[in-house]
């Protein structure tokens, strides 16, 4: 042993073996990073392509075939003005007077009566809303671009037999025939053919159902969770109601269906479709998440509040209401918005409910029959018609579209509410 | 074991009584009979070492307790001379009567005004805008927070340094003119300027308010307080002026705890 080594001490982080171990935890931590950069990119890079996928399709169900006819109406012997043609009798005005048969003539003058037969049989619907809309159409000559059938629709876009792809080219190179945006598509319900359906009847059956399953969902499951925090005693019943609502948010979705089908349809029989229904159905469905978030977000207020308020002489209520309310509310929202997008997306209970029923008309209000973004969504996408595939890939932007302004609205309104102590 | 009450302090008519009180928490007993008189406009000090049980006790005198499920309380605490736990007492009432301050300044996340003008608000002690302006004013002018804050009335309370958020806990409970304030350790973290200015807040209030403070520095027992208890594994064990208890001690326990032999 030489003096050195005796005398000076040598810290046992200072060895080689100490090093090694220490280049391993580097090398641990590289490894722990990179593996979560990695999982990032993976889920970044699907919903790239989620998004790219959808909007590529999507872009077309935007659109539709149309062909360009050009109608003289002075000759064509229909007549009306405002007065006459204002009302629910407008329509009908109009087809007393020819106007289907007047439509169908001026399409084989403007195309030929080849082409003409590639014009869909309502597209004289779409000329009468423009007069009556317009009345002052009636006095000249105008080109309307009408939709074209499902199968010149395909051709165009190079399906179907030679022959319909032939036309379909010749009419599209003499500019007559070409895919415009249809803003009908935001305005129109279901319908059989895909150059008629539309997203409004659906999108609004979604509004009308949101509208319920929250006005539900969010008083009943704030007030179980103010009650449950709050007032409930501790023992065993309330043990026993926080493991069923734990429970009940794990049900699988379709069982709420069958609860509504069995109690909700067997109240309010006529209300089969009705978004009333769906809604009461998805607010159970919701009301358990509400619950728990909720009940977490009261639990997070911090006693010194409770008791600040409480030692001036502040009421239970009033230290809920004017104290812990507010501070959980940013929490219970995160948690009804989470609630409501999953109840957004829903499908399964509303088709037991009624709701996958084909409605080509926009709901009137709560109790008309309507159905749902996704169940559309569903329902298209099962559809034989290659015209659908589009058009499911608009719808399912719109509801991401949805999705997307709800889960806005959600995060305003909690930084809105948010409060530091 | 009974408490040691010094012969030379005075009887004076109390304001808070409590005879024989004993706490529980479930089967845990906190406060083992435990009766002392607390007069009014006295500063009265609760000393003792950590878990002796004088911040229960300073609880079961305006029954911040009854939010802890399990906590039970036995005796009778009188607050000028009708019983608080007898049925039919209204606690809401009794809380505005007995105000208290925390070990931690909890201001409520709203504005200053906000903060002082919540207890006046809901006892309906204020009719216009004006006369609430004038207590919140007044209040913040008792707690010496005025010239500091009456330029941003509302900022959030929260914004608040540590001792102006105290002081502004104290304004807070002195808006509603309280009877007695306990004050449950209110400059544990603080520092010490900020302590100071406190302990001189303290010392003015007595001119109009019965005061309850526990402490863990007894500098500050001393300093503050005229009346001090020592408590002792939830026994009141010694009861006397401040000064007889620091220079004097009776029980050794006390004399012990003083000169810094346990704690």
């Amino acid at each position: 042993m030489s003096d050195a080594a005796t005398s000076t001490h040598i810290a046992p982080t200072r060895t080689e073996a100490f090093r090694k171990r220490l280049a391993k935890r580097y090398a641990a931590e590289r490894r722990f990073k990179l593996a979560g950069l990695s999982a990032v990119l993976v889920s970044v890079a699907v919903l790239i392509f989620l998004l790219g996928n959808m909007t590529f399709n999507g872009v077309a169900g935007f659109q539709r075939a149309e062909l360009d006819v050009t109608i003289d109406f002075p000759s064509s012997g229909i007549s009306g003005d405002a007065n006459s043609l204002s009302g629910p009798g407008g329509l009908q005005t109009l087809q007393i007077q020819g106007l289907p048969d007047v439509v169908a003539f001026y399409a084989e003058q403007s195309l030929g009566s080849e082409a003409a037969e590639g014009l869909s049989t309502e597209a004289w619907r779409d000329v009468a809303a423009a007069v009556i809309k317009d009345p002052a159409l009636l006095q000249g000559t105008h080109q309307f671009s009408l939709p074209a059938t499902d199968n010149l629709a395909a051709a165009l876009k190079g399906e179907g037999t030679p022959e319909e792809r032939a036309l379909a080219e010749r009419l599209e190179a003499e500019g007559k025939l070409s895919n415009n945006f249809d803003p009908g598509f935001l305005s129109r319900a279901d319908a059989t053919s895909p150059q008629k359906v539309g997203i409004w009847g659906a999108l609004k059956g979604s509004i009308l159902t949101m509208i319920v399953t929250l006005l539900l969902a969010f008083p009943i499951g704030v007030l179980a969770a103010l009650y449950l925090e709050e007032y409930a005693p501790k023992n065993r019943w309330t043990d026993v109601i926080e493991v069923s609502i734990n429970n009940l948010a794990a049900v699988p979705s379709i069982i709420f269906g069958l609860l509504g089908l069995a109690v909700f349809l067997w109240i309010f029989p006529n209300f089969r479709s009705a978004p009333l229904i769906g809604g009461m159905t998805l607010a159970l469905m919701t009301m358990p998440v509400i619950v728990i978030s909720g009940r977490n977000a009261i639990k997070a207020v911090p006693p010194s509040i409770r008791d600040g308020a409480l030692a001036i002489g502040a009421s239970p209520v009033q230290v809920v209401f004017h104290h812990v309310l507010p501070l959980a509310l940013p929490g219970i929202l995160t948690g009804t918005i989470i609630g409501m997008a999953r109840a957004l997306g829903e499908t399964a209970p509303l088709l037991m409910i009624g709701m996958r029923a084909f409605v080509a008309t926009p709901p009137d209000g709560f109790t008309s029959p309507a159905t749902v973004l996704p169940v559309q969504i569903f329902l298209w996408s099962d559809e034989i018609d290659r015209g659908f595939v589009e058009r499911t890939s608009a719808a399912i932007i719109i509801l991401l579209l949805f999705l997307l302004v709800m889960n806005g609205l959600a995060i305003y309104l909690r930084n809105k509410f948010e409060k530091k102590w | 074991m009974v408490t040691v009450i010094h012969p030379n302090l005075e009887v004076i008519d109390p304001k808070m009584r409590a005879v024989d009180v004993s706490v529980y928490y479930g089967d845990k007993q906190a406060i083992d009979n435990v009766s002392i008189d607390i007069p009014a406009r006295y500063v009265t000090a609760f000393i003792g070492p950590s878990g002796c049980g004088k911040s229960t006790f300073l609880r079961a005198l305006n029954r911040m307790n009854d939010t802890i499920p399990s906590a039970r309380v036995e005796g009778t605490i009188e607050l000028d001379g009708e019983d608080i736990y007898r049925s039919g007492m209204d606690v809401v009432q009794l809380r505005a009567r007995v105000g208290m301050v925390f070990q931690k300044p909890n201001p409520f996340p709203k504005t200053i005004y906000e903060n002082i003008a919540y207890g006046p608000r809901i006892h309906g002690l204020a009719e216009t805008k004006e006369e609430l302006d004038e207590v919140v004013q007044r209040s913040l002018t008792r707690a010496g927070l005025w010239d500091e804050v009456k330029d941003r009335l509302n900022d959030s309370g929260t914004a608040l340094s540590g001792g102006q958020q105290q002081r502004l806990c104290i304004a807070r409970a002195i808006a509603v003119d309280p009877e007695v304030i306990l004050m449950d350790e209110p400059c544990s973290a603080l520092d010490p300027i900020a302590t100071a200015k406190i302990e001189e807040l303290i010392a003015e209030l007595t001119d109009r308010y019965a005061i309850v403070i526990v402490t863990h520095s007894m500098q500050q027992a001393a300093r503050v307080s005229q009346r001090t208890a020592f408590f002792h594994l939830g026994k009141m064990v010694e009861y006397g002026h401040t000064s007889d208890i620091f220079t004097n001690p009776i029980e050794v326990r006390t004399k012990d705890y003083i000169t810094g032999r346990y704690g």
